[in-house]
């Protein structure tokens, strides 16, 4: 079934008696050519891609849970490409390209909305390192814009430009930024997987891996043995429980990260800002609900859920900038669980097992990559060999010291 | 959370700088065979269990201890709390 | 006519009536009312407009569950959206303003959705709009978006201020209901240190709304006693106004107490809210129940309410929405509506009850076994359609509906860390389960005991349980006589083949829906909330989300339990963002930490820059300058010609003791310490693990077994922490003591063919420090006008230069007395520009170039990571990646026009190629005007830039629209030998 505007207006004229399920809910079958672990956006994303572009056919995606369900459900919902490095930015600017033409690839609204993300530099080293980030985007063939105080304060009146601990002295700008309707994402993927004849299967819990002489044949899950010509996982947040089951660990943590929503209010923010000195981002929703989070709490965690610290560290970086915002009420705030890598980029990878791939360490950058991911992904399990855009996303990098470190920190994955 | 350190009790996790797996304890002998190996396996994989881990935390508002914290990473819920320097020498890091 | 629907008696205080203002007209109230009451009093019903459809609103409820009638509290930069009218205390003066309405509440233009509703179902949006593609952002967004929200902001400053705190406790109680009086009463009589905190401003929870009595006395004179009893003792907090909005870990909660909402303005020096964190050994969750509603169509009229919420108006605040009030039940509780309204002359037009066998009454008619199929009134209730037992259909009028579909316990607390709530038949509602938060128990109407007896009774015995684990005896008070009535609910969810029945009013979801998620396959709970925003409003689904569970769970043929419940997640209710900040705003986001010379460098008139929490002077501006360049440049000339002094206290200092330190530093550093002879410094490259550098700076050998170690500004914190990792967990048996000394030394550079004459005048004359005496590297212990201070013979910007030391106590003396001593040199003090500028001068890396990223090979510093050692990051530095041929180094530019800059952040392209990443060489880290060469020069990473020396490469920087070319050379523009040094 097509959606469209005319498609609307008729079902609403007939009781919308004629609207079909967005997805299939299928049993298992006792095989496929390609087993997806995972029903998050990355996971579904792949299995369209797969479908559509490399013309796979027999594919299953298994989902533990609900789809959607993890971190594609639970993000601030931001899309953007400005990365420095050559490792990440290609990969990234194809992903925003990706979600600029992504609605009508899927026939699915999911609010693309390109309204700008913003920086904010506050110290000269600040300007000199955002210079450099600039250029490089330009250099990749993305956009960036380097705005002036003035430029800013236009944009933006209400914030604190003058705040006296941290001035605002410019900030560079990404105009094809933005933010998109997140569920949506996962749901649009579903259902174009779906019509191309990938079977969704919810409720269902990979419990292990068959590995016969070093190579993967199949899973073990809640709801049967599935054999498979090739497995992925793609469980970011749960990489390391997931792949433990094969044996391996990997250059990853889980860490928690919160983030938070206000109650609905009349629109103030046009574009995403993002204060890095202290520590808090923020966008509004189309709802009118100022999304925002900041740091990471820091420890290891799978529990979902954070603590009063890091709600206070965040809260404080917003009213450092948005003064006007002390009256606004936080309405509701949530813990995810990230994959922190390393060198806070992503894997995505064949492992040492045949017919086992990975793709996981998103960090809290997996929500702008979905499209990405998934295509390259897809890329990789049809045809055993990276995406061009992916080349550097593989295991073997900290190995041979060619890390994808971004912000410099090193191998503590809180850091990044 | 609180974290009950050996020698000042209970005090909140926010005077606490974390860093990770105790595991960092373990420093591979740089003159092995392997040495590489093992410091790129050190430096680089990590268990990160899904329950019971054993971390490392900096007292860095306080007495300037690292400690080793069991905790579990699915509640939170802490069992045990011993001073790194103490880990370190019962784990065989002596001289 | 004012107050026409005031009735007689209720907990307000009528000796102190109070003006208000709602949507610019007048009204009456008194002490005690909320806006909501009081507005009730003066016959307003509509109070609000929902979110999608723009439908008129009144109250649902008489709490924070409120989910309609919503407002903008206040004015100016006060203006609060989303305020519930139910909570809101009346002060003298208050003003309100309707919100999400244009032109007017009673005549809203967007209310044409309401007609439209038919074609915004559940999830249209995802459906269309996608064509022509422009068009989202263009022309459909902004036109959603225009629509979107509820209040607005004031755009303006919160002018209040808000605090934090932290208390500690035995036990937390939550909620000073009949269930939290008694925990508290039996744990503060039992000795126990007690905090009880309630949300609302009089105590008591349901008692202060019912008509029954408590011992001898009424239930709100009870609570009102024991209350008064529990505030004299000095073992108890009593904490009225104070939500507790979250359980964190490890017995920590989160709660606001708004100390100054029920002001015009919070009083002198007195917060708005306070953000308390509370240490609780153990916590009872005494937080009651909320009644939930029961879905028919058109059941969000202004008048239409839960039957306590009308109870409540009545009771407590004297107030009925209308004189003539119906009431749809399952249970028994909806009757007591009904008699209490009777008895307070209400004329009850009828009460409906679902079952065939409910009580019947005397004094009003009782519709068994009846459902309400309609409603009509447009801007409020004026009559209810009945379909009676037998088929038939009754009109009745009436100006309100109470409504009551049984009572969900109040278990949002119980489930904030994930623990999923149980399912009990015999009440049909959802009670905390198994997996509460460590040092949680549930008690009372939050447990399932509903009636005012067992709530008492539920008091009593889960403190004393909690007591127990605390090894505390508990003295159990004893109970006073109350109702003990059982609530005999029958579940009753919807109403049959109602679809303009709304679940969520907020968010306008209704069980129609609920029916179109299910047929599109979002049957889970999660997929039900996420595709028709149920329960994501203001009031967090607590009215809501249970009935629209019950229709999907007969939708898919589930039990309710098999659905199951969405997540509960902090906070309890909306909490105020300037709450959760505190003080840490403006100039207090952080603190501020200022240098020995801050006081003095004010006097001068300098220009400061932070540099971390640090504020350093960054330029002195003398008169006449009018740019920061003539400063910058003046005082670099001036150094390099004569002498200038600088404060370099921000630097970290580490002070390393003990038989082992000079092992110990040998593994910090790459480089070699074992040898450095007593009354040296030597320059160390610290590396990470990881083989990548992370920061460098000196380490002076005061003696055989003391060090003084500096690092940068900015890395002080993390290099201690990392030297005290290494020391505590790798070498635990060394035997070194670090202790961070940043603070407690004063320092300054002085830099400059003139430093040591300068410094001659300054330091005691014992104190030799000719060249010979006090060679280039050399320190050691010296004394300024008798004080002890420490004196270091090394340079930053390439000229002979000393860097003295003293107690931070004395640093502002010894910069008045450096400056005294240096004027007849000319001497200048200079900031951290001229800092900068003379050490890019010099091509010494600094934050920009030790990025993280950066290995010492990239720095020019390859040979200095001595392999016949190990050190910290030695063996993780031989990575092949980090060791390629074409690896990027440290060298200078000079631009080929010396008219041009060379900007930091530009990158570099070998000439000829085409300009994109893929021929990326490299790029500029550190810049600046050099006033000794006459033109600008920088310093960057350019890949094999140490045999690139003297080639012409591109500079572009496409984000500053700079393309021009550059000069690679040597990165020490000055003195490239080090003779100055040395002399």
């Amino acid at each position: 079934m097509r959606y469209s505007g005319l498609r609307v207006i008729k079902e609403a004229l007939t009781g919308h008696k004629g609207w079909k399920p967005a997805w299939r809910d299928v049993e298992p079958k006792s095989a496929y050519d390609i087993v997806i672990i995972g029903g998050g956006g990355h996971g579904l994303a792949t299995a369209y891609y797969l479908a559509k572009i490399y013309g796979q056919k027999r594919i299953a995606v298994l989902e533990k849970g609900w789809i959607g369900g993890g971190n594609v459900g639970r993000n601030t919902t931001i899309i953007r490409s400005n990365y420095l490095l050559d490792g990440n930015e290609p990969f990234y600017e194809f992903s925003l390209k990706l979600w600029e033409g992504l609605e009508q690839d899927l026939n699915y609204n999911a609010m693309v909305s390109q309204r700008g993300i913003l920086n904010l530099i506050h110290t000269d080293a600040q300007r000199d390192a955002f210079i450099r980030r600039g250029n490089a985007m330009m250099l990749n063939g993305a956009d960036a814009d380097l705005l002036t105080t003035a430029q800013i304060k236009e944009r933006y009146p209400f914030l604190n430009t003058e705040n006296p601990r941290f001035p605002i002295k410019g900030g560079l700008a990404q105009h094809r930024g933005g933010t998109v309707r997140h569920d949506a994402v996962a749901w649009g993927y579903a259902r174009g997987a779906d019509r191309l004849g990938v079977d969704i299967i919810q409720n269902c819990e990979v419990t292990g891996f068959l590995i016969e002489n070093g190579t993967c044949t199949g899973v073990e899950t809640s709801r049967g043995t599935i054999k498979a010509g090739k497995v992925a996982s793609c469980v970011a947040g749960s990489s390391s429980r997931v792949m433990a089951k094969a044996g391996m660990r990997l250059p990853i943590e889980s860490h928690v990260l919160q983030a938070f929503v206000s109650e609905g209010l009349k629109p103030v923010l046009p574009g995403v800002i993002t204060f890095g000195a202290g520590h808090f981002y923020c966008s509004q929703s189309d709802k009118g609900g100022l999304v925002f989070g900041g740091d990471l709490d820091g420890y290891n965690s799978y529990a979902q859920r954070g603590n009063l610290p890091v709600v206070e560290d965040v809260c404080e970086g917003g009213m450092a900038i948005f003064p006007m915002l002390g009256r606004a009420r936080l309405l509701r705030m949530w813990g995810g669980i990230m994959d922190m890598s390393m060198d806070g980029s992503p894997i995505i990878d064949k492992t040492h097992i045949d017919g086992l791939y990975f793709n996981g360490g998103w960090c809290y950058g997996g929500f702008k990559a979905t499209p990405a991911s998934g295509y390259v992904y897809a890329h990789l399990l049809a045809r055993d060999e990276p995406h061009p855009t992916a080349t550097a996303y593989r295991f073997d990098r900290f190995n041979r010291g060619l890390m994808i470190d971004e912000k410099g920190m090193g191998n503590q994955p809180n850091l990044h | 959370m609180i974290i009950h350190h050996p020698l000042l009790g209970p005090r909140d996790a926010s005077e606490f700088t974390y860093l990770g797996d105790a595991a960092l304890i373990h420093r591979p002998d740089w003159e092995a065979e392997d040495a590489l190996d093992q410091f790129i396996d050190y430096g680089y994989l990590r268990s990160n269990p899904a329950g019971l881990h054993r971390e490392l935390w900096f007292h860095e508002g306080g007495d300037r201890s690292w400690l080793v914290v069991t905790r579990d990473t699915t509640t939170h819920e802490i069992t045990k709390v011993e001073l790194a320097r103490d880990v370190a020498r019962q784990e065989g890091r002596s001289k | 006519m004012s107050q026409t629907n005031r009735l007689n008696g209720g907990l307000i205080n009528r000796d102190r009536p109070m003006s208000f203002k709602f949507d610019g007209k007048s009204f009456q109230g008194y002490e005690g009312d909320t806006l909501a009451s009081a507005l009730l009093a003066n016959n307003v019903r509509l109070m609000g407009r929902s979110f999608k459809y723009h439908r008129p609103r009144g109250p649902l409820t008489a709490g924070s569950e409120e989910p309609n009638a919503i407002v903008e509290l206040r004015s100016g930069a006060r203006k609060e959206p989303n305020t519930r009218a139910t909570t809101a205390e009346l002060f003298d003066g208050l003003t309100a303003t309707s919100q999400n309405r244009w032109p007017s509440l009673a005549f809203d233009a967007m209310a044409v959705n309401d007609r439209l509703s038919t074609f915004f179902a559940a999830g249209f949006y995802y459906k269309t709009f996608m064509w022509p593609a422009a068009f989202w952002e263009k022309v459909y967004e902004p036109i959603i978006r225009k629509a979107a929200g509820l209040g607005s902001l004031s755009l303006e400053p919160d002018p209040d201020s808000y605090d934090k705190g932290f208390l500690h406790c035995d036990l937390l109680v939550i909620g000073a209901g009949p269930t939290g009086l008694m925990a508290a009463l039996t744990a503060a009589r039992s000795g126990a240190e007690v905090i009880l905190a309630d949300e609302d401003f009089a105590l008591g929870g349901r008692l202060n709304a019912e008509t029954f009595s408590v011992g001898d006395q009424s239930a709100s004179g009870w609570a009102a006693s024991l209350v008064g009893e529990l505030s004299a003792m000095p073992n108890v907090r009593v904490m009225p106004r104070t939500t507790v909005i979250g359980a964190f870990d490890h017995g920590i909660y989160g709660a606001v107490e708004r100390v100054s909402d029920h002001l015009p303005v919070p009083a002198d020096g007195k917060p708005r809210q306070i953000l308390w964190r509370i240490y609780s050994k153990q916590a009872i969750l005494a937080a009651g129940a909320t009644e939930r509603p029961i879905a028919f169509e058109q059941n969000d009229r202004p008048g239409i309410m839960l039957a306590s919420a009308l109870r409540s108006y009545v009771n407590r605040w004297a107030a009925t929405p209308a004189k003539r009030v119906a009431v749809f039940t399952n249970n028994d509780d909806g009757h007591r509506t009904a008699a209490d309204l009777h008895a307070q002359g209400v004329k009850i037009a009828a009460v409906i009850d679902t079952r065939a066998d409910g009580p019947v009454s005397r004094d009003y008619e009782v519709l068994q076994g009846a459902q309400v199929s309609d409603t009509m009134g447009r801007l409020g209730l004026t009559f209810v359609k009945v379909q009676l037992a037998d088929g038939s259909e009754r009109t009745l009028e009436c100006g309100a509906l109470g409504v009551s579909g049984g009572w969900n316990p109040n278990v949002h607390l119980a489930s904030h860390q994930r623990g999923r709530p149980t399912w009990q038949d015999d009440i049909a509602a959802f009670v905390p389960g198994d997996a509460l938060p460590v040092g949680m128990s549930a008690a009372g109407a939050a447990l399932g005991h509903f009636s005012t007896h067992g709530a008492l009774q539920s008091g009593v015995d889960v403190a004393t349980k909690a007591l127990d684990v605390l090894g505390i005896t508990s003295n159990r008070p004893t109970l006073p006589e109350a109702e003990d009535a059982p609530i005999n609910v029958t579940p009753f969810w919807h109403v049959d083949g109602a679809k303009r029945a709304w679940l969520d009013q907020q968010n306008d979801v209704t069980a129609k829906d609920v029916k179109l998620a299910h047929q599109e396959n979002f049957t889970s709970v999660e997929h039900l909330k996420r595709y028709t925003t149920l329960g994501m409003a203001t009031d967090q689904g607590k009215t809501s989300n249970m009935g629209g569970l019950a229709i999907m769970a007969e939708l898919a043929g589930k039990s309710i339990p098999q659905v199951g419940t969405t997540i509960f997640r902090p906070p309890y209710t909306p909490t105020a963002i300037g709450t959760l900040a505190g003080r840490s705003r403006d100039e207090d986001f952080r603190p501020v930490r200022k240098t020995p010379s801050h006081t003095w460098a004010e006097e001068q008139g300098a220009v400061f820059v932070e540099v971390g929490m640090w504020l350093r002077a960054q330029w002195f501006p003398k008169d006449g300058e009018t740019h920061w360049r003539q400063s910058v440049d003046r005082e670099v000339s001036q150094t390099r010609k004569s002498v200038g002094i600088c404060d370099v206290t921000t630097l970290g200092k580490i002070d390393v003791q003990g038989a082992d330190a000079a092992t110990f530093l040998n593994k910090i550093y790459c480089n070699p310490f074992a040898k450095v002879p007593v009354g040296k410094v030597r320059y160390g490259l610290m590396l990470r693990e990881d083989g990548i550098a992370m920061d460098d700076g000196t380490a002076a050998r005061l003696a055989e077994d003391h060090f003084v170690v500096t690092t940068t500004t900015a890395n002080a914190v993390g290099v201690y922490r990392h030297m005290e990792f290494v020391r505590q967990c790798l070498f635990p048996d060394l035997d070194v003591q670090l202790i961070s000394t940043t603070e407690a030394w004063a320092q300054y550079s002085v830099a400059g063919p003139n430093a040591r004459d300068l410094l001659q005048k300054v330091v005691d004359p014992e104190h030799d420090i000719s060249n010979e005496a006090f060679p280039y590297m050399a320190c050691g212990e010296i004394s300024i006008g008798g004080v002890r201070g420490r004196l270091f013979r090394i340079s930053f910007s390439g000229e002979l230069a000393y860097e003295i030391a003293v107690p931070t106590r004395y640093g502002d003396a010894l910069i008045r007395k450096l400056v005294a001593a240096g004027e007849e040199f000319d001497a200048v003090v200079y900031g951290t520009e001229a800092l900068g500028v003379m050490r890019i001068e010099k091509g010494h890396a600094a934050g920009n170039e030790l990025n993280g990223t950066t290995t010492a090979l990239n720095l020019g510093m390859g040979r200095m990571v001595n392999k016949k050692k190990d050190s910290i990051g030695s063996t993780l530095s031989e990575r092949e990646g980090l060791n390629t041929e074409d690896a990027l180094k440290l060298v200078g530019f000079k631009p080929v026009d010396p008219s041009k800059s060379v900007p930091a952040g530009a990158h570099l392209m070998t000439k000829g190629d085409k300009v994109d990443a893929a021929h990326d060489q490299g790029y500029i880290t550190s810049a600046c005007y050099s006033p000794n060469l006459g033109h600008h020069i920088g310093i960057g990473f350019l890949k094999s830039g140490d045999t690139r020396l003297g080639e012409i490469v591109r500079l572009v920087s496409p984000l500053t629209e700079v393309d021009h070319d550059v000069e690679v050379v040597s990165a020490h523009f000055i003195d490239p030998e080090g003779d100055r040094l040395r002399v």
